[in-house]
């Protein structure tokens, strides 16, 4: 079964959950969608990591063919090219590689060739797997590594794909392959605001979700809850505020393999996953 | 304008807590929520009404006239997003399109055109007492959210071109809002928290910024919940000569402010007292101008 984790809102415990849901569930896959900020092998600690580039296609023109028509820059809606000092000039992070520069030149004066936008980075940890997206320092844009994520994910098993947050163009295809989508919030009106769009998001892509409060501080207004209650949908899972589990996750351990209260908490939480994506 | 932007890295921080904060004790004319994809500024900024609204029209998508499109296929051979499908009909999907406009200009019957689609809200905020609010909603699923940030920033600058400096609230990440969104920053405040999560998200986002023209500023949030990470941080930014200007305690009166709709400045707690110190060494190097 593949389970992404996702949440709107940044830092609510997408990562937290994620290795830990994968540490009870192994033999298990964990996925890494998060390119900007990939945080998971902090905690999981791959090993016999290998590492292959991601690349995508950019466009350069043959001078001795170009004849300054200039119809690539028309075309180009993405602002890549420029036509100046009698040569076109490529802005390679503004390129989406649609190719139809190549196609449209009139004088066949455009070939592509490969640049490097990130990493894909798959190793060992006991029984987890890992894969982990790395996308580049000043590069804007992650779905390609992210499309080279999901090639990585295995038909059979228990993956479990930890997205960015948001409800972008990034967080859309991080859950394009999942059965079920888990989405993570916290107990402020800022969590409840945005897990009220990603809800509408995995709505949209007919996904099966439950939400797990995370942080839930007993006795105090939780707004995530409340949104959960007002909109019939399912609360999966409750993680209470503890400083024990905060200072475990901030260390990048994994609480389930070091106490069984979280062991527990966690296995139950998984068997909830599975009951609801049934 | 100048332009002090607090970005994070890692999401969760408090990036709009402490921006919120500093909005209040600075009394600034002009503010802003760049995070777009998950704007949440406005629920304690207290403007009335729902502001101006327009349209944020993002790159245009693919359209099929059914009726010249001879299902050649072509489209769907060329298109690199795979967002053309060619059934029992040619069907594009609007989410995977990127508006690059290739079928468009290949289609042999000229069955396809490309049409502006509103991909976001922007909303302005214009308040006597207040000052100008800047803030958008990127609709979700959306790819284009560079653009929708400078358009947050360009409507601040014309609705409040008399304001000699703006804060702006940042997104997470180190990719296309943030980019768009440190375009003509004077000063960025990182916020980062005691995590090893939040240390890498942070040395990440300090490396992005290293190319800008702005000074870069570095605060702890939830700083007493893992000291030994603090002390790591702030040997860090000793050495690499980043201005480390201060902590702010994890509060349980923080989040109940936020919840109540208020700024951690309007109430009296730690992290309140904390921030306010924050903000006095934060504003000496922002009036000290660029590197």
């Amino acid at each position: 079964m593949k389970i992404a984790v996702l949440s709107g809102k940044g830092g609510t415990g997408k990562t937290m959950v994620s290795v830990n849901l994968a540490t009870v569930a192994a033999p298990s896959v964990y996925v890494d969608c998060d390119v900007e900020e990939p945080n998971g092998h902090l905690y999981l600690k791959p090993e016999n990591v290998e590492r292959e580039a991601v690349e995508v296609l950019i466009p350069r023109s043959n001078p001795d063919k170009c004849n300054g028509c200039t119809e690539c820059v028309r075309f180009c809606r993405f602002n890549a090219l420029a036509y100046t000092l009698d040569r076109l000039k490529v802005f390679p992070e503004m390129c989406h590689s649609c190719g139809g520069c190549k196609v449209i030149c009139p004088q066949k004066a455009i070939t592509e060739f490969p640049r490097t936008v990130g990493y894909v980075e798959s190793g060992q940890s006991g029984d987890i797997k890992i894969h982990t997206g790395i996308m580049n320092i000043g590069e804007v844009a992650g779905i390609p590594i992210i499309d080279r994520l999901s090639e990585k994910i295995p038909e059979a098993g228990n993956v479990f794909v930890d997205c960015p947050p948001g409800s972008s163009c990034s967080v859309m295809e991080s859950i394009k392959d999942a059965d079920f989508c888990v989405l993570v919030s916290e107990p402020t009106v800022f969590g409840a605001h945005n897990l009220n769009m990603v809800a509408e998001l995995v709505r949209t892509f007919e996904k099966p979700f439950g939400v797990i409060l995370n942080k839930d501080i007993g006795g105090e207004r939780n707004p995530s809850e409340e949104y959960c209650l007002k909109n019939n949908i399912d609360i999966i899972g409750r993680i209470p505020f503890d400083r024990k589990l905060g200072l475990l996750s901030s260390e990048a351990r994994i609480a389930v393999a070091e106490d069984s209260h979280f062991k527990k908490l966690f296995s139950e939480i998984l068997d909830n996953i599975k009951e609801a994506a049934q | 304008m100048k332009q002090l932007l607090i970005l994070s890295g890692k999401g969760g921080t408090g990036k709009t807590t402490v921006a919120g904060a500093m909005i209040r004790l600075s009394q600034v004319r002009a503010c802003a929520d760049c995070d777009v994809d998950a704007p949440n500024l406005h629920l304690i900024m207290k403007y009335e009404g729902e502001g101006i609204r327009s349209d944020y029209f993002g790159l245009p998508k693919a359209f099929i006239n059914e009726n010249v499109c001879t299902m050649c296929g072509l489209c769907s051979e060329m298109c690199r997003f795979n967002a053309v499908d060619v059934n029992e009909k040619t069907t594009v999907n609007q989410f995977a399109c990127e508006g690059c406009g290739l079928c468009e200009a290949i289609c042999p019957v000229d069955a396809i055109e490309m049409r502006a689609t509103v991909a976001g809200d922007l909303r302005l905020f214009d308040d006597i007492e207040k000052g100008v609010f800047s803030t958008a909603q990127l609709r979700m699923g959306n790819g284009t959210s560079g653009l929708l940030v400078t358009q947050v920033k360009n409507q601040l600058k014309k609705a409040a071109a008399d304001a000699e400096f703006a804060i702006i609230d940042g997104s997470p990440g180190i990719g296309c809002p943030v980019i768009a969104s440190m375009t003509g920053a004077d000063t960025v405040l990182v916020v980062t928290e005691p995590s090893m999560s939040g240390f890498s998200d942070m040395t990440r986002i300090l490396d992005t910024a290293k190319g800008l023209r702005a000074e870069t500023a570095v605060c702890v949030n939830k700083a007493d919940l893992n000291p030994e990470i603090t002390d790591r941080i702030r040997t860090y930014c000793k050495e690499r000569k980043v201005p480390y200007v201060g902590e702010i305690p994890y509060d349980p009166l923080a989040v109940k402010a936020v919840n109540d709709g208020l700024t951690i400045a309007d109430v009296n707690c730690p992290a309140g007292d904390a921030v306010r110190e924050i903000f006095e060494k934060v504003m000496k190097i922002f009036e000290g101008g660029r590197k």
